[in-house]
């Protein structure tokens, strides 16, 4: 496993494996075969930042680039899921979610249940998330807690290339609709993936590192930056132990609750908007299920209750960073009744 | 003479363990400026970001000067303290600190260079990923156990490379090897191994196989009697009917790191030695397309009910005829008792008390030892 190859690519190879291996795989999305700055489908860029390149001509008749309608391709995606496709379908950028709302959270997530379990719908929507690229309050918002308030979705938000690739797998594997959420800011990461096949089980959550002192539970981009900040208070003498959640649905609340009873102290570190997000909701469940256990108040490090900036200085600020973590967690150690 | 030189100073270096180790972290001394040391005993505590483990002495004489600190990135090969007698004076020990400090500030060098090619064999329609490091010398092929790989042999590659040529390979169903077993039996995996051998070019290659890897070996072996030079067999299979059912099938059917975990943990006497990154890189491996079908295809033809089914003593008692074979087994195994070790007829034994299963991992030294006393009983 010693190759090392990007978040991109490590997606990009997830649907080429599977689109391999099971001909029902099909890819589907505003410029998923041409994409910016591409003159047309000859030179086949492979979508705004380039994740499905080289898929249009490998798989002739399987990549299909939309009209821009949200609304009509999103549940042409969820219709051929249940009619024994498995499509993937690209959202660009998850702010757009309005136009097809309806599709997602009303139709495929509820097909399961409402008829007894008969149908499935393996449809899987991956999505841009995240701020950072100085894209504004249309193109950087944080909107997986919307999906997980949601039965019948799953929400998948993978940190390291190692991550997108095998839950990318699982994804369209899965007979569930999956949102798949990829942070923009993570595309160029790279990591060491394994050349071969493989699926992560969702639900299960990674502890990236250990520690006995404070449990810091993040997810997404917020992991990195989770990672600097329990080095630099590793530095301090603070050992901190990091949580990926990976999937917000299903959630992986072992693995929570066993650091947080361990460690008595807990900061949750979420990229999305303060209010009914991961972080509250991980506070939450520290607080009905680990209380005997809790040595200081939960704190979360969460972006401003505010759209994000245009300005470029104010959008660095809206973003949580290291320094606002390393507080949180002095906040926790140092706390008394 | 130039002090920075005396000869009479021995550095200890930063060993290194397995293939792509770049550098190691100190993460404690065990012993402290002006200790004794005889060969064998625990120097400080090393982290890698695979694995830790413990460096052992490699020479005896008196620990002079602690060179690398605590938590810092030292590059392989570095000096970390020196050994010295104490005729040695303080200004050609702080010479020779100096240089070493440098080498260590200087930090670690950029990946890429020297790193040893993975190559590539088609055995049978499978393919076989194998690796070597050694430039001289006789030619020794290491073969890992059920769920391991190449890699488990990190502390013994490099060293043993020192005087031979040492490959490591991927059996099939294993590592970055082709995830088909076909019916599972030592026979296919033995093939493998051959099939290395004609690949490298080796007309004589020297077998070390570790618990199924053993019975591998033997297999092998005895399919190309001529061409073996000698065999060391580690915790080998196929010794004797008792087995630890569970743990293979354990290993098998583990899906989770929390289920992994106490599984793997009965490999080792000590059960700390199981890190978390040594639980996630197996989890990593079992979750590749195919690796959970040939687990359970090896599984079922290893076991016969809860006993083993594979039988290599007559095959190794017949090789022992002809060539120098050992055992190695740890007094402490969980996985296949040490009693075991007896039913190898005419072998050398070294039973390593206190050992698990895994004496290449916990015990390297004497391993190395037992390999190479192995080898030049076989003679040129």
């Amino acid at each position: 496993m010693a190759r090392s190859i990007t978040y991109r690519e490590a997606l990009n190879e997830a649907l080429t494996q599977e689109m391999e291996r099971d001909e029902s795989v099909i890819v589907m999305g505003e410029d998923n075969a041409g994409g910016a700055g591409a003159p047309g489908e000859d030179d086949a860029w492979g979508g705004v930042l380039g994740v499905t390149k080289g898929l249009y001509h490998r798989f002739p008749g399987r990549v299909l680039d939309t009209p821009i309608s949200e609304s009509a391709f999103i549940g042409a995606a969820i219709g051929a899921a249940t009619a024994g496709m498995r499509p993937v379908a690209e959202l660009m950028f998850v702010d757009f979610m309005g136009v097809c709302f309806d599709q997602i959270y009303n139709q495929a997530a509820k097909f399961r249940y409402m008829f007894g379990g008969k149908a499935v719908t393996p449809v899987v929507i991956r999505t841009m998330y995240g701020a950072g690229l100085r894209a504004a309050a249309q193109h950087s918002q944080c909107l997986y807690p919307l999906f997980t308030h949601i039965p019948g979705l799953k929400v998948v938000l993978p940190a390291t290339p190692y991550d997108a690739k095998g839950l990318l797998t699982q994804a369209i594997r899965d007979n569930d609709p999956v949102m798949f959420f990829e942070h923009k800011a993570l595309y160029d990461l790279a990591g060491p993936v394994p050349e071969e096949s493989y699926a992560l089980p969702f639900g299960e959550a990674n502890v990236v590192r250990e520690g006995g002192d404070v449990t810091i539970v993040t997810l997404g981009r917020m992991v990195h930056t989770s990672l600097e900040a329990a080095e630099r208070l590793a530095a301090d003498g603070v050992q901190c132990e990091v949580i990926d959640l990976r999937t917000t649905s299903p959630l992986d609340e072992d693995t929570v609750l066993e650091s947080a009873e361990a460690t008595g102290r807990v900061v949750v570190v979420d990229e999305a908007h303060p209010r009914c997000s991961m972080a509250t909701d991980i506070s939450a469940l520290v607080a009905q299920k680990a209380f005997g256990a809790l040595q200081a108040p939960v704190e979360m490090v969460t972006a401003p209750h505010t759209p994000v900036p245009f300005s470029g200085r104010l959008e660095d600020l809206y973003i949580p960073d290291a320094q606002r973590i390393v507080n949180a967690v002095k906040t926790v150690t140092g706390w008394t009744r | 003479m130039d002090a920075v030189t005396d000869e009479r100073i021995v550095p200890v270096a930063m060993p290194k363990w397995g293939l792509s180790m770049q550098a190691g972290k100190i993460t404690g001394w065990v012993v402290a400026e002006g200790d004794e040391v005889t060969v064998g005993d625990e120097l400080a505590d090393i982290e890698t970001d695979k694995i830790a483990g413990t460096l052992e002495a490699a020479q005896a004489g008196t620990v002079r000067r602690i060179v690398a600190r605590v938590g810092e990135d030292v590059p392989v090969s570095g000096t970390i303290a020196l050994i010295a007698p104490a005729e040695v004076s303080d200004d050609a020990l702080d010479a020779a600190v100096a240089k070493a400090r440098a080498v260590i500030d200087a930090g670690v060098p950029d990946q890429a260079a020297g790193k040893p090619a993975v190559e590539t064999a088609d055995v049978g329609g499978r393919k076989i990923r194998y690796a070597g490091v050694g430039q001289d010398g006789e030619v020794v092929l290491l073969v890992h156990g059920y769920g391991g790989d190449r890699n488990s042999w990190l502390f013994l590659q490099e060293p043993l490379a020192a005087r031979h040529r040492v490959y490591a390979l991927d059996l099939p169903g294993h590592g970055t090897s082709s995830k088909d077993v076909g019916d599972g039996s030592v026979g296919v995996l033995a093939d493998a191994v051959l099939g290395v051998l004609d690949a490298i070019g080796a007309e004589r290659a020297h077998l070390v196989g570790h618990s199924l890897g053993g019975a591998v070996a033997v297999a092998a072996a005895a399919a190309d009697p001529r061409r073996i030079g000698s065999l060391t067999l580690i915790a080998p299979s196929g010794f004797g009917p008792a087995i630890n059912a569970g743990y293979l099938r354990g290993f098998a059917d583990a899906q989770t790191r929390r289920e992994l975990k106490p599984v793997v943990g009965q490999l080792f006497a000590d059960e700390s030695l199981v890190t978390r990154q040594v639980v996630d890189d197996l989890l990593a491996y079992k979750r590749l397309d195919g690796v959970e079908a040939a687990l359970h295809t090896l599984v079922d033809t290893l076991l016969d009910g809860d006993e083993q089914r594979t039988d290599s003593a007559a095959a190794a008692a017949a090789i022992g005829g002809a060539v120098p074979v050992t055992v190695v087994w740890g007094s402490s195994d969980r996985v296949i008792p040490a009693a075991q070790a007896e039913s190898v007829a005419g072998a050398a034994r070294h039973l390593l008390d206190g050992a698990g299963h895994m004496p290449h991992m916990e015990r390297p030294s004497e391993v190395q030892a037992a390999i190479e006393e192995t080898i030049a009983r076989a003679g040129a």
